[in-house]
């Protein structure tokens, strides 16, 4: 069995390959019988992080989930209680609402704007410039987006109160009214994701064979008849992995609230992430943390796969 | 002929223009206004960021910046001192953004660095290399993707303390420096798509899969690396969670960490909100650097290319 210490650094791995490459596949007992201990080799760094960081956490996380442990002892086992109380918890349920609501609201906005912008980028501007400059505030770190959309959006001298009340219209507590903090927080992320996602949803339409359209315009399809016959099968699996990945990462939104709303006001913005580091880490309860944690997980398991079964994410029609 | 010459009689056009197209003008319009709302927010930040805190409210509407100061900056860096950071609407507590940018730049550079090459080993295997159970296996790291961090972040917290690495770099990088699921899928479908041509003929000369992976692979990798590098590095220098968690300490903390502490000691009455946004630029200009020398890389990167 090789060892992750026998691994060549790049330039090593240059100079004199063919001895060690020798020595590590003789095992090669011909092709069909497969690359298994060279591929050992290759994947066993991955394999460490897999395991100390993905997969042990997952169990442990899952194990913690019937403990009550506020860090000092040890995890006392206890069963569901955890759970029954949770599903008692109104704060869960709250977090769990005003999530959904964010989620909603935020993929909604989103994947219709980036749609519309990667069909007019498809259209009329392909240059990298313009694509740039809708990517730059993906670019730009969470905690980045809410401190900047916290000062324009300041009820007292944010910008855009200022236009908002040129525009005759009464101020608005963008951060400060319960009405408005989700959807505030939506919007803070709608900015910061619609121009990557129109990109991803642009590069689907370029990847689209132009012979396609061609034909399509020859046998006098209309531009509706077009988009709807061939972009949109044909868009198909990148749209439905564009709105797994960003239903998912949607569901985990932390960093803006964390630096914003802090939950509030009230509990307009305890979405469970939040909640879920509220109450292992300010109030030490890891073992009722970590049993939202298993919920939360156990949702976004089964948002992706209604996803993927049903739309037939893992599917392309362009073969 | 289009329609502004009716309007204005110009001299004869010297060149032929396309006709007036509606829809293209009203396509380029929402464009514009796209990038706009992308764009303008970070000159307002700048201006603000150059302003004095106290003409902020006064001149809330003015494009440039309200009395022009660097005192901001100066605040942001340590470099003004207690009375004057006060005196200009600072929290006068201590902060240090230099300390934060440089822990920021350790934190993301090893973690680049560690999880793209152990990522590109990976995904040479579950690209290229035939074994029983590959499929499976690259499924069940596939699946990582789909653990929220959240999820992790909690054992793996633990993990951190037990080992007595809390508030220390070694703790903060450790659970990325190994791989990120990411890069191993994007580095897979690269490798995917290659064409097995050179490959091939190196493997009849009798080369083998190391020899191949560094003299073939690699190289041939050297732009969908470099841009993974690119994603996994800006990805890093984002990371607010994780850092927060275990590296709440000043001598460790990073720029994003280090923003929402520093927000949240803003004075009693109104936020310090210059220095609030030069911190903020301070923070996004790492990027910014990376984005004017390599935006071509980065945006070209985006897509989902070769999903199969």
């Amino acid at each position: 069995m090789t060892t992750i210490t026998k691994l060549p650094d790049p330039v090593a791995g240059g100079s004199k390959p063919q001895h060690r490459g020798k020595t590590l596949l003789r095992a090669g007992r011909g092709r069909r019988l497969g690359d298994l201990r060279i591929a050992l080799l290759f994947i066993a760094p991955a394999m460490i992080g897999f395991i100390f960081f993905y997969v042990v956490p997952t169990i442990r996380g899952v194990y913690l989930s019937f403990t009550e442990y506020n860090i000092l002892g040890d995890p006392e086992w206890v069963g569901l209680d955890n759970y029954t109380a949770i599903a008692q918890d109104p704060l869960f349920w709250n977090s769990l609402a005003v999530t959904g609501q964010y989620v909603l609201i935020n993929i909604a906005l989103q994947t219709a704007l980036a749609l519309g912008l990667a069909l007019l980028m498809h259209r009329v501007a392909k240059s990298t410039l313009i694509r740039g400059a809708l990517l730059l505030p993906y670019l730009m770190s969470n905690v980045i987006a809410a401190l900047l959309w916290f000062w324009m959006l300041d009820y007292q001298i944010g910008v855009v109160n200022q236009f908002i009340e040129w525009a005759g219209l009464p101020r608005v507590a963008f951060f400060g009214s319960e009405e408005w903090a989700i959807p505030t927080q939506a919007l803070i992320n709608t900015w910061r994701h619609m121009g990557y996602t129109a990109l991803l949803i642009f590069a689907g339409l370029q990847a689209i064979p132009g012979h396609l359209y061609e034909v399509a315009k020859l046998d006098g399809a209309s531009a509706f008849q077009t988009f709807r016959k061939i972009t949109i099968p044909l868009l198909r699996p990148v749209l439905v992995l564009v709105l797994v990945v960003t239903v998912i990462g949607s569901f985990q939104v932390f960093d803006t609230v964390a630096v914003t709303t802090q939950g509030g006001p009230v509990n307009a913005t305890r979405v469970i992430q939040y909640y879920i580091y509220q109450r292992a880490f300010t109030e030490s309860d890891f073992g009722y943390g970590s049993a939202i944690a298993v919920i939360l997980f156990l949702i976004l398991a089964l948002v992706a796969f209604i996803q993927m079964k049903f739309l037939k994410g893992n599917e392309s029609d362009l073969d | 002929m289009t329609t502004t010459t009716s309007r204005a009689p110009l001299p004869a056009p010297a060149r032929r223009r396309r006709p007036f197209n509606p829809r293209r003008a009203g396509a380029w319009a929402l464009l514009v206004l796209a990038i706009a709302v992308s764009v303008l927010p970070f000159l307002w930040v700048l201006r603000t960021a150059l302003s004095t805190n106290g003409s902020l409210a006064s001149q809330s509407a003015s494009l440039l910046p309200a009395d022009f100061t660097f005192g901001a900056f100066l605040r942001v860096f340590g470099l003004q001192s207690p009375e004057d950071a006060i005196a200009e609407g600072g929290s006068g507590a201590a902060i240090d953004f230099w300390l934060y940018l440089r822990n920021s730049l350790i934190f993301s550079s090893i973690t680049t660095a560690g999880a793209v090459f152990f990522s590109a080993l990976a995904a040479y295997a579950f690209a290229r290399l035939r074994w029983r159970g590959r499929n499976f296996v690259f499924s069940l790291f596939l699946g990582t993707m789909l653990v929220p961090p959240i999820f992790t972040a909690l054992p793996n917290f633990l993990l951190i303390k037990n080992l007595d690495l809390l508030n220390t770099m070694l703790g903060m990088v450790l659970p990325y420096v190994f791989m990120t699921p990411f890069a191993i899928f994007f580095l897979r479908q690269f490798f995917l798509n290659m064409s097995r041509e050179v490959e091939e003929a190196a493997m009849l000369d009798g080369a083998k899969h190391l020899r191949i992976f560094f003299q073939i692979v690699l190289p041939n990798a050297a732009a969908p690396i470099a841009t993974l590098a690119l994603l996994t590095f800006i990805g890093q220098w984002n990371e607010y969670f994780w850092p927060l968690l275990v590296g709440s300490q000043e001598d460790v903390r990073v720029l994003q960490v280090g923003l929402g502490v520093f927000k949240s000691q803003s004075p009693q009455g109104a936020p310090d909100w210059s220095g609030l946004m030069a911190a903020t630029l301070v923070s996004a200009l790492p990027v910014l650097i990376l984005f004017a020398a390599f935006g071509k890389k980065i945006v070209n990167s985006i897509g989902f290319s070769g999903i199969k």
